[in-house]
């Protein structure tokens, strides 16, 4: 490369914390170029395999760490495009939460009221259905029985999912062959393109490194399209802004790496790292209870044996999520579609050791069919730290696709094992009574515990030191770098994150489009919502002038 | 491709992780504790000679040291040894049980490293992921099979007409906003 390429804004990663900010400033005027490391792919090419180089290999990552596994997608369209579309907002009561710290995690300016509005911006762009009884799947309708016959509520999830496209065949891991999933794809990504951003796949940003003017000139490797653990080449590109969203087990990564070229990073960069405090236990329905307790029947003679269809998670138990109870006593217990393939592995037979393999285990697998998946969400204590960075991307890969070894180190403290316990106990109490199932939670003696909601490595804060970013999401000591997806959210927020990064990054656009503006990119800030819709706009706009620096 | 030996290893390796039935009563890796195919014979092997794994290079390794294991295992409980096949299949079940749970327990230095061996051996009895998921279907593939796993329509996509019980199965939380999030 003789001739350096240059641009208004570079953003790493496409998932939430990266589309959103490149539809705001592509439609404000900014030119911008989004560098995904993972490809991408038209809905036809969502397949339903398990086999090694499929889509399902293809567009997510599985990057076992020391204590910690997590799971993060790995295409155009990032979590969006493999998540399972819960999209609740966050308890009141996370956002005041102190954690480790012993003080408020979260910026003062942040509480649920303060972010309601942003939210409401995120559900304008993305269609999210208040699912119904009738679209709750029949695992879902399980746990609900369960719960309400155990004295608890419980409530069908919000979900970023067109139900009448959905046919359940629970292969959203895969990506949805049916366009009922509301993934970037439909929405904020192609408006960002139709105002002129540029995506570029297989493009895998390694550090950051300074222009000697202000600027940021971003280092990249392009990756082969089908063995990740070859490149093909690389180059660099210059901008006066960099919008960082390469998700919670890659951003601090990138920075570590580009600190011996830019200079010391905030002390919280790489640390603080929370697993959303989830962990999962497997049920093991016994089918006559189901029917004699619980009174269900599918109508084919079946009273559940329905683990392989629905549409991931659709209802939840938020008893615990109450204020007045004591941190790191609250949680939700959400039913989840797990596929084999990846967890199931870590499915504990109950009965002597062996659990996790040998002949119980087999046997536990004949009754597949029968299993309920109940997710966990408490509040960890933020135990994750990244070390040293590997010599490319996040982890070293081992597979062609989706398996590598990070650096992750999370050593979970009493306060976390405590949660857990409890949250174990309660699916043990609601389950096992009257004899409708054997409960047993994952282990984490084999890759650790296991999050697919990787949170808080780089984190927004009021304090310098136990955050990385200020309330605004600007790296701190490195002015013109945002973070703006789930590594800058505090802390376990007890839910599904993707609704809380989604409303952060809205809420983040003001800034950034600012401080473009301050580095002469022509560029304004008031875009709608990607289909042209203004009510978020107009709720939001007296807070708009909360969100710049004078 | 690998040679007897290795192969021998890995197959008693993966039928421990899911155990299976004896191919013919000379099976020597099987060791036939299962009426229904296990990992074997859901292609454990098949999928760790693909080298999308990353595993393939490191099979004879991977063979050498299990069988070293196996050889320091037999000593430390007195276990007699058949100099004439692999050490660890040479084990009886319960032993290669045992060994293998020493291996994967924490704090076990290779611990990593057999428990990725033990990861694919298993994948391949629970998502046959050397084999296009419908064909592994149609063909009875052991671990699918097993789990019932249900068949795709005819176009190898899933789909489910009836999913749902479809009538209100608890109260939700009373302070649910309008939303449907918790308040």
């Amino acid at each position: 490369m003789n001739s350096v390429e240059h641009t208004d804004v570079v953003v790493i990663g496409s998932g939430f914390g990266g589309a959103i900010p490149a539809y705001h400033l592509a439609a404000g005027g900014a030119r911008v170029v989004v560098l995904e490391r993972g490809p991408h792919l038209a809905a036809d090419e969502y397949e339903h395999d398990f086999k090694l180089g499929s889509s399902y290999t293809r567009i997510f990552d599985f990057v076992v760490g020391d204590g910690m596994s997590v799971l993060g997608g790995n295409c155009v369209g990032g979590g969006s495009v493999v998540y399972f579309a819960a999209m609740p907002r966050a308890p009141r009561f996370v956002f005041e939460r102190r954690g480790s710290i012993h003080r408020r995690m979260w910026p003062a300016s942040i509480t649920r009221d303060t972010l309601e509005p942003w939210y409401d911006r995120v559900a304008e762009a993305i269609p999210i259905t208040r699912q119904g009884w009738e679209d709750v799947s029949y695992a879902g309708g399980l746990w609900a029985a369960a719960c309400h016959h155990a004295g608890r509520t419980a409530n069908p999830v919000p979900a970023a999912v067109d139900t009448t496209a959905c046919v359940n065949c629970n292969w959203m891991m895969a990506g949805c062959r049916f366009d009922a999933k509301q993934s970037l794809l439909f929405n904020y990504l192609p408006a960002a393109v139709a105002h002129g951003a540029e995506i570029r796949p297989l493009h895998e940003v390694q550090s950051i490194t300074g222009t000697g003017d202000g600027g940021y000139r971003v280092h990249y490797k392009t990756v082969h399209d089908e063995d990740y653990r070859l490149t093909t080449g690389e180059g660099s590109i210059d901008a006066k802004v960099v919008v960082l969203a390469a998700g919670s087990a890659a951003t601090p990564v990138i920075l570590q790496r580009s600190e011996a070229a830019l200079g010391p990073m905030p002390h919280a960069v790489g640390r603080y790292f929370s697993g959303n405090g989830e962990r999962l236990n497997t049920a093991v329905l016994n089918e006559d209870r189901v029917r004699e307790v619980l009174g269900l029947d599918r109508g084919d003679g079946l009273a559940y044996a329905a683990n392989q269809i629905g549409k991931g998670p659709t209802v939840a138990n938020w008893d615990r999520l109450d204020g007045s109870l004591p941190e790191y006593t609250r949680y939700s217990l959400e039913q989840l579609y797990f596929p084999p393939g990846l967890g199931t592995i870590l499915a504990l037979a109950g009965g002597t050791d062996p659990t996790w393999f040998g002949l119980d285990k087999k046997e536990m697998l004949r009754h597949w069919r029968s299993w309920l998946i109940i997710f966990q969400m408490i509040e960890d204590d933020n135990e994750g730290v990244f070390g040293p960075p590997p010599a490319r991307g996040n982890a070293d890969r081992i597979s062609q696709q989706m398996l590598g070894v990070g650096r992750l180190s999370y050593k979970p403290t009493a306060n976390t094992l405590g949660a857990w316990a409890l949250a174990d106990a309660e699916c043990k109490d609601i389950l096992e009574r009257d004899g409708l199932a054997t409960v047993t939670p994952w282990t984490n003696d084999l890759v650790g515990a296991y999050t697919v909601h990787p949170l808080a490595s780089c984190r927004i804060g009021d304090d310098p030191h136990t955050s990385a970013l200020d309330d605004l999401h600007e790296l701190r000591g490195h002015p013109g770098i945002f973070v703006t997806d789930g590594s800058a959210v505090p802390g376990a927020l007890t839910v599904n994150p993707a609704m809380t990064i989604s409303a952060l990054a809205e809420r983040a656009v003001p800034g950034i489009v600012r401080a473009a503006q301050e580095r002469g990119v022509r560029v304004t800030y008031g875009a709608p919502a990607p289909d042209g819709s203004t009510a978020g706009r107009r709720a939001t706009a007296p807070l708009v002038p909360t969100l710049l620096r004078d | 491709m690998l040679d007897e030996t290795s192969r021998v290893t890995l197959e008693a390796f993966a039928d421990t992780i899911v155990p299976g039935n004896r191919r013919s009563p000379q099976d020597l890796a099987v060791a036939g504790m299962s009426p229904t195919g296990g990992a074997v014979a859901a292609g454990a092997v098949e999928l760790l000679e693909w080298d999308a794994t990353g595993l393939t290079d490191g099979l004879d390794d991977y063979a050498r040291s299990l069988n070293g294991h196996a050889h320091a295992h037999a000593d430390q409980h007195g276990l007699l040894v058949d100099d004439d096949v692999p050490a660890f299949a040479g084990l009886p079940f319960e032993e290669r049980t045992a060994l293998v749970r020493v291996l994967t327990a924490p704090g076990h230095p290779e611990k990593s490293l057999w428990v990725l061996l033990a990861l694919f051996c298993y994948m391949a009895y629970d998502s046959a992921a050397h084999l296009h998921t419908a064909d592994a279907v149609a063909a009875g593939h052991p671990g699918l099979t097993a789990m019932g796993l249900a068949r795709p329509d005819a176009d190898g996509l899933w789909r489910f007409p009836a999913w749902s019980y479809g009538r209100p199965l608890a109260r939700p939380r009373p302070d649910t906003t309008a939303s449907g999030s918790p308040a």
